[in-house]
């Protein structure tokens, strides 16, 4: 088990190595951003001096070994834009990335789960049809899309919430929180929806197929037999042995809603990291672009490093297959 | 209706079995209808729209940003009215349907090919180079297809062939883990036994005899895919880092309109998101329909 862990871990750095160095070739191959960062009319020894003092008259190789050099030391670099470090750039954004993927998860699985749950439950019912077919829109739809139908519905016509933006923030801890307060609140609301809706669509697929399976099973028929009521047995057994998938893939998406975040928060001027990351793009910030690119890497393999020893770990059968 | 002629099930091939079966779902036989209609008007676009919409020479400013139903200078109606540069919207939304088809089904096709071949390959070779490749596909697979595509277009830059690449990078290994199931699973019988003892040489064997037997799970991943690059290609466009100006898909014509929903003129994007839901929604629908049928564990 350790060996494996180890052998794993050994993996996982030598994957990140390369991913650092795919995305750095990648993003610094891409446009002059001394063009974005300077006036076009300064002489020629400005733009010389600004060239050199940014490093870019080095090789590419040169460049990446003193941003590796600066990345063992934890320095991602300063932003070319905002002319901070960088991590504490991504770090002062990733509270309003936080609060509304949170408030998506959650409210995609408070509803979702339920509603879910019934439609296996009572796959033939009219309500049930109708949660699926409300699923397979979630699914099918894009998400910018359906952001903008909820701007148009909720903001330009009926005029009873924000069309994007934070609010009022609350400062707690030196970090704005939007959340504490009922403009905040009100700001949320859309793009949280917006983000929440396709995670919604597949909890409830999941919940159905989940709960479809279990109430076939002897346990439900013991279970009313015994005299428990339909909502007992939803609640304390179905619940509980569909619960384990739903978490795992709970915690698998969490990770992925970060990447719709981009799309939510470009429609909803929502400043988050996601909106951090495509105006970075768009003003050649190379720093912001390597650093959100390694930190999300970073993010999905340290995931993916969990699950697979979580697995190994759970699974007799594994172990003995992946050790020998 | 007079009663059908007995029919000889053995008579049937499996290709008629299956449309024989596709014909009774009629969800499935409205979503081929739609969608072969949608296919007809992007080939005929400049046949049937009232007015090509990027010949610059045909736009009247004047006539920007009209509602539906606007009777342009031109002579026509808009139908879905005009956005900000005076274009006809029904028009834009045909050149526009053209593209997003165009696209998805370029950068399906050869992720497709790209990764079916990559997964029969690794199914059949087995070893170290099996782990290697399905490892690294694996490993793609745990980001989503989204932010890889968005990345990539960013490096790679604006283009129709540019936003492909980054599609299919993003796709391929979708067909690759499915061809790669599929292919381990055919590798054991017997029939790849007999033909690996004749002197057909082993590349023979993958593609001709083992490839083949993988359609039926990759044809089911290619209509998902396909559906899935076309809103990808939106979304991208969308994001401004899509295809160039002057091949406007349908991403672009709802980017386009975005800024003008807040005044309250929706039909700029609302129109061309319906057209784009419309295609996507009917893909998905005869790609559900496919799955069921190929689907060995719901047939009774």
């Amino acid at each position: 088990m350790l060996a494996f862990v180890l052998q794993r871990l050994m993996q996982a750095a030598v994957v990140m190595l390369v991913i650092s160095a795919m995305v750095f070739v990648g993003v610094y191959a891409v446009g002059n951003p001394i063009d974005v960062m300077i006036a076009p009319d300064v002489t020629q020894e400005i733009r010389q001096a600004t060239i050199r003092a940014y490093g870019f008259d080095q090789p590419l190789w040169k460049q990446y070994g003193i941003f590796l050099g600066r990345l063992a030391n934890g320095d991602f670099g300063r932003s070319f834009v905002y002319n901070m470090p960088v991590l504490s750039l991504i770090a002062s954004r990733m509270p309003a990335t936080l609060e509304i993927t949170l408030a998506a998860v959650m409210g995609a699985t408070l509803l979702g789960v339920p509603l879910g749950m019934y439609a296996g439950y009572a796959p033939d019912s009219k309500l049930s049809k109708t949660i699926m077919a409300v699923s397979v829109l979630g699914f099918s739809v894009p998400t910018f899309w359906i952001g903008l139908i909820l701007i148009f519905t909720f903001a330009v016509s009926l005029g009873v919430l924000p069309a994007g933006g934070r609010g009022d923030a609350v400062t707690v801890m030196g970090v704005d929180w939007s959340f504490l307060t009922a403009n905040g609140l009100k700001h949320m609301l859309l793009p949280s929806l917006n983000l929440a809706l396709f995670k919604m669509a597949l909890m409830i697929r999941l919940a159905r197929a989940g709960t479809r399976e279990v109430m076939l099973t002897d346990m439900v028929r013991f279970a009313r037999a015994a005299g428990e009521s339909e909502w007992t047995i939803l609640r304390r057994h179905v619940l509980r042995l569909i619960a384990i998938p739903l978490v795992t893939v709970f915690g698998l998406e969490f990770g992925s809603t970060l990447a719709f975040a981009v799309v939510t928060e470009t429609i909803f001027s929502w400043p988050g990291v996601g909106k951090l990351i495509i105006d970075s793009i768009s003003t050649l910030d190379r720093p912001v672009m390597v650093a959100y690119l390694m930190l999300v890497s970073l993010l999905f393999i340290t995931i993916n490093l969990t699950v697979d020893i979580a697995y190994v770990a759970l699974d007799p059968r594994l172990r003995a297959r992946k050790t020998t | 209706m007079t009663a059908p002629a007995p029919t000889t099930p053995a008579a049937e091939t499996p290709l008629q079995i299956f449309l024989r079966e596709f014909r009774e779902s009629r969800v499935a036989l409205f979503a081929v209808a739609v969608l072969g209609l949608i296919v007809l008007l992007a080939i005929a676009a400049p046949l049937i729209t009232p007015q090509n919409p990027y010949d610059l020479a045909t736009l009247v400013l004047t006539d920007a940003r009209r509602p539906p139903g606007f009777v342009g200078s031109k002579g026509f109606t808009h139908w879905l009215g005009t956005d900000a540069q005076g274009r006809d919207l029904l028009s834009a939304i045909i050149y526009g349907l053209r593209i997003s088809l165009q696209v998805g089904l370029m950068a399906g096709a050869i992720a497709f090919a790209l990764g079916a071949s990559l997964g029969t390959l690794a199914g059949f070779i087995g070893g170290r180079t099996e782990a290697l490749i399905m490892r690294i596909i694996d490993l793609q697979l745990s980001f989503p297809a989204i932010l890889l595509a968005l990345v990539l277009a960013a490096m790679l830059g604006q283009g129709k062939w540019q936003l492909i690449a980054a599609l299919v990078t993003a796709q391929y290994a979708y067909f690759a883990r499915t061809a790669h199931g599929a292919a381990t699973a055919e590798r054991s019988k017997d029939y790849v036994e007999a033909a690996l003892s004749t002197p057909l040489s082993a590349s023979r064997v993958a593609f001709r005899h083992v490839l083949p037997n993988c359609l039926p799970p990759l044809i089911v991943v290619a209509t998902v895919q396909v559906a899935n690059s076309i809103a990808l290609e939106a979304t991208l466009s969308f994001l401004g880092l899509g295809l160039p100006v002057s091949e406007p898909s349908l991403g672009m014509l709802i980017a386009n309109g975005f800024q003008y929903m807040l005044s309250g003129r929706y039909w700029i994007s609302i129109y061309p998101g319906l057209a784009l839901i419309v295609l996507i929604v009917v893909i998905n629908l005869v790609g559900d329909q496919i799955r069921d049928q190929l689907n060995p564990r719901l047939k009774r």
